[in-house]
Parts: C-alpha cells; sequence; structure tokens
C-alpha cells in the first residue's frame, strides 16, 4: 500500500502525516508512508485544498485533518480492495 | 460527476439519534443563553461581595471588568465557533469552486468574498486553491476576492468585537471587510495584471478531474463543529484571556484620555500609521482585540484601532511569502498596497461616523 500526505509544510500538515504514521504502524500494514511538500508534485493531484490524503494513487481525504478513526477507516477499505 | 463517499457505515444515523442529538443541543443552547443572562449579575457578585472590592477601587473595576468580560467572550466563542462550524461542513473549496467557476466579474467577486467566510481553507492551501481556481477559468481578481476575504474576515475577531463593542462594531466590521474583498478583487481584476502570475502557473494544463466529495451526515456536522471549537477556541483561549487580563488592568488603572493626543481622531496620520504598523504583523485576532478594546476606552479612535486590527488580520508576511510562489513581486506588492488602502479608507470612515 502506498500513501501519500500532501502537504506544503503547515502544522495541519505535519499532524496528519503524524497520525497516518502512528495508525499504519498500529494496524500492522505494510505500508510506505511518503509526505510529499513539494508544491509541483501536490498539483500533479489537482487538489485544491491541504492536507489531502491519497491512498494507492486515489485521492480519499483533502483539505482537513480526519480524525483517527477515519483513517483507520480509509486504510481499512484501502487494504480491502 | 462526483463521487459521493460517506464515511458512515449505513444505518448508523437513523432518525432517532437524530432527534436525540437535536435535543442535547437544544438543551445545551438553552444552558448556554440562561448562563449568559446571569453573567453581569455573577460577576458583580463575585467581585464585590464574594471578594469583597470595592466598586470604585482600581483592582475592583478590573476585577468586575474581567470576571464579566471572561467568560462572557469564551461562551460567545464557543457558540459561534461552533455554528460557523456547522455552516462550514456544508462548503468545501471543491465546491466553491464549481461555484464560482463561469461567473462574471462582479457577480463573481461578490460570490467569492461571501464564500470566503463560510469556506474552510488552511492558509498554506493558498497555493493549490489560487491555482485550481485560475485553471478552471475563474477571473484573476475573483479568485483574489476570495484570499482577501477568508482571511480578514475572521470570525473569532467579529465575536469578539460583538462581546466588547457591540453587535453594530462587529457588523459593520464584517460589511467593510466584504466590501474590501469585493473592491480591491474588482481593482486588481480591472488592472488586468495577469502576466503576473508566475509563469509556471501560467503553463500549466490542468484536466478538469472532479475531487471525491464527501456527504456528512448531520451527526457528522456536529462532529465538525465541535471539532471546529476543540481546535479554534482551544488554540486561543489563552490569548483571549491574556488580552483581556491586560484590558483589564487598562480599564482599571490607565487614566481616560491619556491616548487621546496621539491615536484620537485629530491625529490625521494615525490612521496610515496604524494599517502599515499592522501589515508586516501577523497574529491571531484573539490577542489583538481585548487589547483595542481598552486602548479605545483611554482615547483612541475606534477606526484608527479597528484598521490596526483588520491590518494584522487580514494581511501577513507568512501568507504574502506563501503567495509569492504564486505571484510575481508586482502583482504581490499591487495586492497588498490595494488591500491596504481599502483598510485605511475604512479606517477614516469608521472616524468619521462612530
Amino acid at each position: 500500500m502506498n500513501i501519500k500526505v500532501l502537504g506544503p509544510g503547515c502544522s495541519k500538515c505535519h499532524t496528519l502525516d503524524k497520525l497516518v504514521r502512528e495508525t499504519v504502524k498500529e494496524m500492522k500494514i505494510d505500508a510506505n508512508v511518503e509526505y510529499i511538500q513539494d508544491m509541483v508534485k501536490i498539483l500533479d493531484y489537482n487538489i485544491i485544498s491541504t492536507p489531502s490524503l491519497v491512498i494507492d494513487e486515489k485521492l480519499v481525504c483533502s483539505g482537513r485533518v480526519p480524525s483517527k478513526a477515519e483513517i483507520i477507516n480509509y486504510v481499512a477499505s484501502a487494504k480491502n480492495e | 460527476m462526483d463521487n459521493t463517499v460517506s464515511t458512515n457505515p449505513p444505518g448508523v444515523n437513523s432518525g432517532k439519534n437524530k432527534y436525540k442529538l437535536f435535543a442535547w443541543l437544544g438543551l445545551a443552547l438553552a444552558l448556554w443563553i440562561f448562563i449568559y443572562l446571569y453573567l453581569q449579575r455573577a460577576a458583580n457578585f463575585f467581585t464585590y461581595d464574594v471578594l469583597n472590592l470595592s466598586s470604585s477601587s482600581h483592582l475592583g473595576s478590573s476585577v468586575a471588568f474581567f470576571a464579566f468580560d471572561a467568560p462572557k467572550v469564551m461562551m460567545l466563542l464557543v457558540l459561534v465557533v461552533f455554528g460557523i462550524g456547522i455552516i462550514r461542513s456544508f462548503f468545501t473549496p471543491e465546491r466553491t469552486r464549481s461555484m464560482l467557476a463561469g461567473k462574471k466579474e462582479f457577480v463573481g467577486n461578490i460570490m467569492a468574498a461571501a464564500l470566503g467566510i463560510v469556506t474552510p481553507f488552511c492558509s498554506c492551501s493558498a497555493c493549490p486553491l489560487f491555482i485550481g481556481f485560475v485553471e478552471t477559468g475563474i477571473p484573476l481578481g475573483v479568485t483574489l476576492s476570495f484570499l482577501i476575504a477568508s482571511p480578514m474576515i475572521n470570525e473569532v475577531a467579529a465575536i469578539l468585537l460583538l462581546g466588547m463593542f457591540g453587535f453594530r462594531v462587529a457588523l459593520i466590521y464584517v460589511i467593510t471587510g466584504l466590501l474590501i474583498a469585493i473592491v480591491a478583487g474588482w481593482v486588481i481584476g480591472r488592472l488586468k495584471l495577469e502576466r503576473y502570475i508566475q509563469d509556471w502557473v501560467l503553463e500549466r494544463r490542468r484536466n478538469n478531474t472532479s475531487v471525491a466529495s464527501v456527504k456528512m451526515s448531520f451527526d457528522e456536522r456536529v462532529k465538525y463543529g465541535l471539532n471546529a471549537v476543540r481546535e479554534i477556541v482551544g488554540k486561543v483561549w489563552p490569548y483571549v484571556l491574556g488580552g483581556i487580563a491586560i484590558g483589564a488592568v487598562i480599564h482599571g488603572y490607565v487614566p481616560t484620555g491619556v491616548l487621546a493626543s496621539f491615536m484620537g481622531k485629530g491625529v490625521w496620520w494615525s490612521v496610515p500609521a496604524a494599517v502599515i504598523i499592522g501589515i508586516p504583523i501577523y497574529s491571531n485576532a484573539a490577542g489583538v482585540i481585548p487589547i483595542v478594546q481598552a486602548l479605545m476606552e483611554k482615547g483612541a479612535a475606534l477606526g484608527t484601532v479597528l484598521a490596526f486590527m483588520m491590518a494584522v488580520v487580514g494581511l501577513s508576511l507568512p501568507e504574502t511569502i506563501i503567495l509569492h510562489r504564486v505571484l510575481k513581486w508586482q502583482l504581490l506588492a499591487v495586492f497588498i498596497g490595494v488591500v491596504g488602502v481599502g483598510i485605511i479608507i475604512v479606517g477614516y470612515l469608521f472616524n468619521a461616523i462612530l
């Protein structure tokens, strides 16, 4: 599983990155988590608000920091696909 | 065209749950109103009866001020941040973008400014949002109206103004904030400065992929609102209390009129000076406004201090640096200049009529 946290580096983006890494660790998922701060790379995903969360190249959340429960939900759904 | 994804498994938010939630919210609101109406009395009781302070003493005056204002402002903050949180749950930047696409300039400016208030928007998104808007064909000026309105019309600032100066001033703040965003955006649009957008932005080609949008249940919206309270009030409350405390001290101890000489109405340069000083500073509204109130009590003109507050809250050095990624410095300078002039005009207006 490939997870990308997209954000230019404000505190919310850091928080999302931290939460995602924690979740992946707790769920014991084999996932590669990338924190992408480069604006051009972020724009490749056609998003207009950050922080955003992309799992396996699919945008799952944009413009806010989802709760831990929501992140667990996203990861679980992605795993089952 | 949009995929809708619900984060709630079906059946969780049954009709019964919704009524229960409504009932809880109603109860909370009733309690809030009850406490709010008794605040002044409670504050006086606390200061003069419990602590046995004299109403004519400096300390008594300061403590009474704080005992009333601190809980009042905190309660207002919780209520309004929650309410605005719920409203914001209905808006996303993507939705705002589709609403603005295709609108002509003047109407677009008005809508963009209004949407700037209700669209949840983290300032770190300024660049992706700018690019996203412009690529969809939304005019530069309209996009800028949004980007001006969003930070400038701040609900925390509005609540604090409401609590400290009353409804009229808070309303004037919101309306003039909107006017500045609309007019400044429109003016910059008229100046045809598109060539001052950074080249790499202009060279991008975009396919109009739509983004999956999330439909929220009422239950989730309430959570969103509560989260907003936790996040915003949780972040600003020390500044609010600190500011009110300083205000209380000034209220009780500083003699009236002491600031009238250089911040009062008669001094013509105080408004531009206040704005010029305010622009590079960024602070959250929470800390600035209570101090503003106390300064005002001591003779500073309302227009001057409000202009200062709007310059501090509406324009900031960090935001400018972020925007430089998409706007060349000439456009950036015009942006700051036009908004700054708008604030100065508003400052003079306030001084003249209030």
